[in-house]
């Protein structure tokens, strides 16, 4: 009994510390302690290696940071979301995120019965019935032009190329996922106008927006099959757009020898085991959304205004070529650098119709 | 209808190695159908015991406990039962009766929850357990419920139409979808001999790419946002609630009612169902008997495929209001435990639906309040599953004498 009284005390007395910082940082508006932040995920789980563990990482981060307390719920299917983001309601949960543009109506329907509380929607924003636009008081989007990264990562793929063919799929075809293959095929399209060359992406037509997917964020046999037809093609260079299922595609990039790959929402090289042949990521700050989020909240600065994740504020970008650092020519990373800085600039707009609005 | 069994002159016996296979499937699925309520309950019981460890062992203050449990054990056990009572705990507060809520509605509202979760389950769980009853693994309970509500929908929001007459044309055309699914495996079964296993569940595969598909078109979707989802249902096709909001129990779960209460009928009361188990205990016989197997197959199918339509059209027009991808769960699946938990019989389904239904509802407190992985429900009802899919195997762990097998179900 003993024991478990010091490490309940100890318990405490770490929160007691935590909390401390928490409002020490903040203007003392509002106490971490007891601030409940909550998350809701769509059916791709806590470890996806996507949308849903870089939100839950966020959410972790703001425990640590601002010691507020939270509260998780994995969803299964579609019927879930409704009930779980109830269920965060009912415990009274300050902050609730819903993960994905799947939960856009629980989020929207919560946060629109009850107005004291505060929510946010990861990867979507909000619109009515009729697919049009809206805002709402309480709750704010958290979106991402990942466009602008993927562009960079486009020049950097048509650059490395040896076959002179480039490739990628989507999971689901959905503006979230194609943001990334219309700023890859742009950045493609814009090392062919500097170099002369024609590399040839194979995967994604922007004009027709059409291209490949692989139907769902769970199939990695299926990533494995599309990523091997867009080899036999020639592609060199293949950016798996589709979560878990880009696992595939590494794995089948890895069979063939040749074959590099560009990985997309976290840095690939860290979060996956194929490092050794992961050219670059477009890596979306999803993580560093969300804690700002919560650290607004628990500061009372809470606005519903959208959050839109850009080159210029960091909340997309191009991760480190790590191996490749030797292998991609330091003309092209100058390159690179200066379509970073023009895009931050405005001087160089990505044009995508996918992009969050 | 001819129903005579009388010794007729001795029909060419089909050769023994043919009849040997059919007869050996029969009888596994009759064992498992034949089981009795005991060996339901106890490996629910089981279950539920079972789930109670891996809520332990993935309990990090458990496994903290444990590792102490030398110098006291006192305080491992307190913290075991602790834990497995909370988690159980929240489930129940979930799934029947919350006296944590905050108001008597609330208090109340997990009940029919569990209620909510149930209704497509024990629509699309009656379908299997037809099937079960006249001898078809119908397995294609996903994808007839994806027909059935991917026709429900589009029909709830593409037509204008009064309220009341709407919602129960758009539920028809749910039936009919779910019908015409399961219909293509029961008319391939019947004409062609092709395995309704294999058939239907390739049928699932295509019913789910289909819907895909579909949400990726305008004219389908009858909105301009480019998320693959339809626009939200008409007021007018929405099954009405049962009791105001914050409760979200709907007609659909009326309808089934009335769905286990026709089933029950058709099973027990009436010709067709006669010819439909006569077909499912031995189809050699029947057909000796003078029924049509093919007819039988083909319509105890299309009877299948409608209940798993509607099943679909509940859950669109009722719960859900609009039709995205994943719309169907895992409802189709769940539903084949369910039928068997049920043993086939038209009110076990029913329990049966009702019981998931509540892990499903409990599932979501469980999970939120406690911390609880929700995969823990699920290893429940999957060990459920097992464990009555091998009656012996619970027989023996109770040691249960071995029944006499039963000459008559009721």
């Amino acid at each position: 009994m003993k024991k478990l009284v010091t490490a309940v005390s100890l318990a405490a007395a770490s929160a007691l510390v935590l909390s401390a910082c928490g409002s020490g940082e903040g203007d003392g508006a509002a106490s971490g302690e007891d601030f409940l932040g909550c998350m809701v995920s769509d059916s791709g789980g806590w470890d996806d290696q996507s949308f849903n563990q870089s939100g839950r990482a966020g959410l972790q981060a703001a425990v640590d940071k601002y010691g507020i307390q939270e509260k998780l719920a994995e969803s299964q299917g579609d019927a879930d979301f409704g009930p779980n983001v109830d269920n965060m309601v009912q415990q009274g949960c300050n902050l609730t995120f819903g993960v994905g543009f799947l939960l856009e109506d629980a989020i929207q329907e919560a946060a629109e019965a009850n107005p004291d509380l505060q929510f946010a929607l990861i990867d979507s924003t909000f619109s009515d019935a009729d697919g049009k636009p809206v805002t709402l008081e309480n709750a704010k989007p958290l979106v991402f032009n990942t466009a602008e990264a993927a562009y960079l990562a486009g020049y950097v793929a048509a650059a490395s190329s040896e076959s002179g063919k480039v490739g990628t799929f989507g999971g689901i075809q959905i503006p979230s996922v194609t943001v990334f293959m219309d700023g890859f095929a742009d950045g493609v399209k814009k090392y062919n106008e500097d170099s002369g060359k024609k590399v040839e992406l194979l995967g994604w037509n922007k004009e027709k927006q059409d291209g490949s997917f692989s139907g769902d964020f769970e199939n990695q046999g299926q990533g494995q099959a599309l990523t091997k037809q867009l080899i036999s093609q020639g592609a060199d260079v293949i950016m798996p757009v589709a979560g878990p299922v880009g696992l595939g595609a590494a794995a089948a990039a890895k069979e063939s020898g040749k074959t590099k790959i560009v990985w997309v929402d976290t840095d690939g090289y860290e979060s996956t085991e194929y490092g050794d042949i992961i050219l670059t990521s477009v890596v979306k700050q999803i993580s560093n959304a969300v804690e700002d989020t919560v650290g607004e909240a628990v500061e009372d600065k809470f606005s519903s205004e959208p959050y839109v994740g850009t080159l210029e504020n960091e909340g997309v970008g191009l991760a480190p070529f790590h191996d490749f650092e030797d292998d991609v020519p330091d003309d092209v990373k100058k390159k690179v650098d200066e379509l970073k800085q023009q895009i931050i600039d405005g001087t160089l707009t990505v044009e995508s119709e996918n992009s969050p609005k | 209808m001819t129903t005579d069994i009388s010794p007729a002159a001795p029909s060419p016996a089909p050769p023994p190695t043919a009849e040997a296979r059919p007869g050996q499937e029969q009888s596994t699925l009759q064992q498992i159908l034949s089981g009795s309520w005991l060996v339901s309950l106890l490996a629910i019981v089981l279950a539920l015991l079972l789930g109670g460890v891996l809520i332990a062992v993935s309990n990090a203050a458990v496994i903290a406990a444990a590792a102490n449990i030398g110098s006291a054990p006192g305080v491992f056990f307190s913290t075991l039962f602790s834990t497995v009572g909370e988690a159980y705990s929240a489930l129940f507060r979930g799934a029947v009766f919350d006296w944590n809520a905050r108001t008597t509605e609330r208090a109340i509202r997990p009940l029919t929850e569990s209620l909510v979760s149930g209704t497509p389950l024990i629509l699309a769980g009656l379908g299997i357990a037809l099937a079960f009853r006249s001898g078809l693994f119908n397995i294609g309970g996903q994808g007839q419920v994806i027909l059935g509500a991917t026709v429900a929908g589009f029909l709830g929001y593409a037509l204008e139409l009064p309220a009341g007459v709407h919602m129960l044309l758009a539920a028809l055309g749910g039936l009919i979808g779910g019908a015409i699914w399961a219909g293509i495996a029961g008319v391939l079964k019947a004409k062609t001999g092709a395995n309704e296993v294999i058939v239907t569940i390739m049928l699932n595969s295509i019913a789910g790419y289909l819907l895909g598909y579909l949400l990726k078109q305008n004219w389908f979707t009858h909105t301009s946002s480019a998320n693959p989802q339809s626009r939200v249902i008409d007021e007018s096709a929405e099954m009405f609630l049962l009791l105001p909001p914050p409760f979200r129990l709907h007609f659909g779960f009326i309808i089934a009612v009335l769905a286990t209460i026709f089933v029950w009928w058709l099973l027990e009361r009436s010709t067709i169902g006669f010819e439909f188990k006569a077909v499912g205990a031995n189809p050699h016989a029947a057909k000796t008997a003078g029924i049509s197997v093919s007819k039988v197959t083909i319509l105890v199918m299309l009877i299948a495929g409608a209940l798993a339509g509607l099943g679909g059209a509940a859950q669109v027009l009722g719960t859900e209001g609009k039709l995205t991808g994943g719309i169907s769960g895992s409802i189709g699946f769940d539903a084949i435990t369910v039928a068997l938990l049920g043993r086939s019989k038209p009110l076990g389904t029913f329990f049966a639906g009702l019981l998931f239904g509540a892990f499903k509802a409990g599932g979501y407190l469980m999970q939120s309040q406690t911390g609880t992985p929700i995969d823990i429900v699920l290893v429940v009802q999957s060990v459920i599953v097992l464990l009555i899919a091998a009656p012996p195997l619970v027989r023996s762990i109770f040691r249960l004498p071995t029944p006499v097998l039963k000459r008559k179900e009721s």
